[in-house]
């Protein structure tokens, strides 16, 4: 192959990273939450032998030094960006009854695969999706073990929708639908990483489906920018 | 033309499509108490199975409530278009023919033309081809009375709307339809109790067992508005049954501590922070928690109008009338209703208590309504008592039989 034409595409693949700076943290959470509930697997024996434990449902998966897992980090008011289209497609899978990754979020227009790798034993599960804003149309679907993957994406930007799995009522996964490409979801260690970010200045927010959110303003130029957060869950009155 | 009499078999048999009505009740309250209503997707289809050929094997979770709640209706319906063929005699052929003729076509017609609707085409020829079969079924039988027969048709009517209304809350996504669907229960529900009531010999010889009273004070009203505050009251229940928001309130009797909970933005946020449960109900609203704060309100106003009702029942009729009775059982499924109903909110709505909550609220219903009809029939208005005060009024007649006065 001739160099040139590889010469050009590392440029450009340059330039871009040239153009964007990240935008990393870490999402700890100040408070105390109120204890996960367990779900009751009983109604669906094949997925109790799964669960022989205690399934401990993560709606708050705090660390020992209460990072926060399951943050929504993304720059607030940044429209029309998205490169959902040719954006690989996001992976939702149903297995050992529950969903994986139980929150995440892509950009508008983005495949979903909605993907049952449960075994013969968990005979189905159907795929209820609850968008509440206009334009995401909500729908049910079955989904039989072996099934071909399940195809979504949304059109509009929407924070946490709902998927559903009614068989077994405790299955649930929350995807937010951003319109960019410039947001994370922090991990187990409450780490999170915003890649590519133009200069500018932004509102960066961080979004976590119970405890709440917060906004911080930052300035992007050409170097990273570290950018903590903390959440904070109020005491019950 | 045969004689219209309401035999003891009829009676039975619409006690037995009652009581499986109220079964089926029951497993409606389970599915919305275990959040099964979307289990099964697709309808009249489970899981693309016919709903009779769907494996055992596979009715797990959620499944297992919504898919025996299906089966159940089928019972269910099939039990009213035999009540109907019943109560209407040989009369009912004809039109039971014709019906089921046009039901069949119907839901052909869909299949074929329209196959986006093609769960209502197949429920429609489903429907259509039990109802043909029943009027062809040649079975020589007396037609009860003319009002009985009138109520039959109602609930033949009334078990295919809610039949399909059950089966488009699926398909269609749409929880405003599953309230109609409950609240439409209820009502199916008391219908074929007054049949069951109306065909009964209790009934038929209630003028001659008891002598008319005139009501001077407004019993036959008290009850009815008791009743029908009832109804109220499970309406707002399917409402909020419906939201799937799980409890708005999580305590009682106060509520969020407070006997008023305070509903500003900021606190319904802090009540949505501290909720975690394993069914991840839907984030709950002021509206929400307004609703459960009428609900609450309308079980103290219901209580109040059914001591108030027992209380009148016994002071102007006497401890042994047959209202008197009935009201003071009542006045006991209200206080069993009520207890029910902070039991469920104490146990975070355990599904077996919020279904036992559903089944009280239906059986209260059905004895309000009940002890109504029967009010109309022993109590005389003030009004008609005056214009005829030798002979005394002429009593309603609902079973077809002539009534017979005793001195």
């Amino acid at each position: 192959m001739n160099s040139r034409f590889l010469i050009v595409p590392t440029l450009v693949a340059g330039l871009q990273a040239a153009a964007g700076a990240d935008i990393t943290g870490t999402v700890t959470l100040s408070g105390t939450p109120p204890p996960n509930p367990t779900a009751d697997t009983s109604s669906a024996p094949a997925c109790s032998a799964v669960h022989p434990d205690a399934f401990v449902l993560p709606i708050y998966a705090v660390g020992a030094n209460h990072e926060l897992k399951d943050v929504v980090v993304y720059l607030k008011g940044v429209t029309g960006k998205s490169t959902g289209a040719s954006a690989p497609p996001l992976i939702l899978d149903q297995k050992g009854c529950e969903y994986i990754p139980y929150v995440t979020a892509v950009q508008t227009g983005q495949k979903i695969m909605v993907r049952n790798s449960d075994p013969a034993t968990v005979p189905m599960h159907n795929v209820d999706v609850t968008p509440t804003v206009e334009g995401n149309k909500p729908f049910n679907k079955a989904q039989m073990t072996g099934a071909s993957d399940i195809e979504a994406s949304f059109s509009v930007a929407e924070n946490f929708i709902r998927f559903k799995c009614d068989v077994h009522p405790w299955m649930f996964s929350y995807v937010t639908v951003i319109d960019s490409p410039y947001f994370a979801v922090s991990d187990k260690d409450g780490h999170f990483k915003i890649s590519n970010v133009p200069p500018g200045k932004y509102t960066v927010e961080a979004l976590h489906r119970k405890a709440g959110k917060v906004d911080k303003e930052v300035e992007v130029k050409d170097a990273d920018v570290k950018l903590d957060f903390t959440v904070e869950v109020p005491a019950a009155k | 033309m045969a004689r219209p009499v309401n035999s003891p078999w009829l009676n039975r048999f619409a006690l037995l499509t009652a009581m499986a009505t109220l079964a089926l009740i029951a497993l409606g309250g389970l599915v919305t108490s275990h959040e099964a209503g979307m289990a099964v997707p697709d309808w009249p289809n489970s899981y693309n199975y016919n709903i009779f050929l769907f494996p055992i094997s596979k009715w797990v979770g959620g499944v297992l409530y919504e898919h025996t709640h299906r089966l159940l209706a089928t019972v269910v319906g099939t039990l009213v278009v035999a009540l109907t063929r019943w109560s209407c005699g040989r009369n009912a052929c004809k039109p039971l023919i014709v019906t089921g003729l046009l039901e069949l076509m119907a839901g052909f017609g869909l299949l074929h033309f329209y196959p986006a609707f093609s769960g209502a085409g197949y429920f429609l020829s489903g429907i259509g081809g039990v109802v043909l079969l029943a009027g062809m079924i040649w079975f020589r039988n007396q037609p009860a009375s003319p009002p009985m027969q009138r109520l039959a048709w109602l609930a033949f009517a009334l078990v295919q709307i809610q039949g399909l209304l059950g089966g488009l809350r699926v398909v269609l996504h749409n929880d405003s339809i599953g309230i109609f669907h409950a609240a439409l229960a209820q009502s199916f529900f008391v219908l074929l109790c007054a049949i069951a009531l109306g065909t009964s010999s209790w009934w038929m010889n209630l003028p001659s067992a008891i002598a008319p009273i005139t009501d001077d004070h407004r019993v036959r009203q008290l009850l009815l508005v008791a009743t029908f505050l009832i109804f109220g009251q499970l309406v707002l229940g399917a409402t909020m049954r419906h939201q799937h928001a799980g409890l708005a309130i999580p305590d009682f009797p106060l509520a969020y501590h407070k006997i008023w909970p305070p509903m500003d933005a900021d606190s319904v946020t802090l009540y949505n922070q501290q909720r975690v449960d394993a069914a991840d109900a839907n984030p709950i609203t002021a509206f929400q928690i307004g609703l459960q704060m009428a609900h609450r309100l309308m079980a103290l106003l219901i209580f109040c109008s059914v001591v108030l009702c027992a209380w009148y029942t016994r002071r102007y009729l006497g401890a042994r009338h047959v209202l008197a009775k009935f009201s003071l059982a009542w006045t006991g499924l209200i206080f069993l209703q009520i207890m029910l109903g902070a039991v469920t909110i104490w146990t975070n709505k355990a599904a077996d208590i919020a279904t036992a909550h559903v089944v009280v609220g239906a059986l209260s219903l059905a004895n309000g309504a009940l002890l109504t009809i029967v009010s109309f029939r022993v109590l005389i208005s003030p009004r008609v008592a005056v214009q005829t005060p030798t002979t005394s009024a002429p009593l309603p007649v609902l079973s077809g039989q002539p009534a017979t006065r005793t001195k």
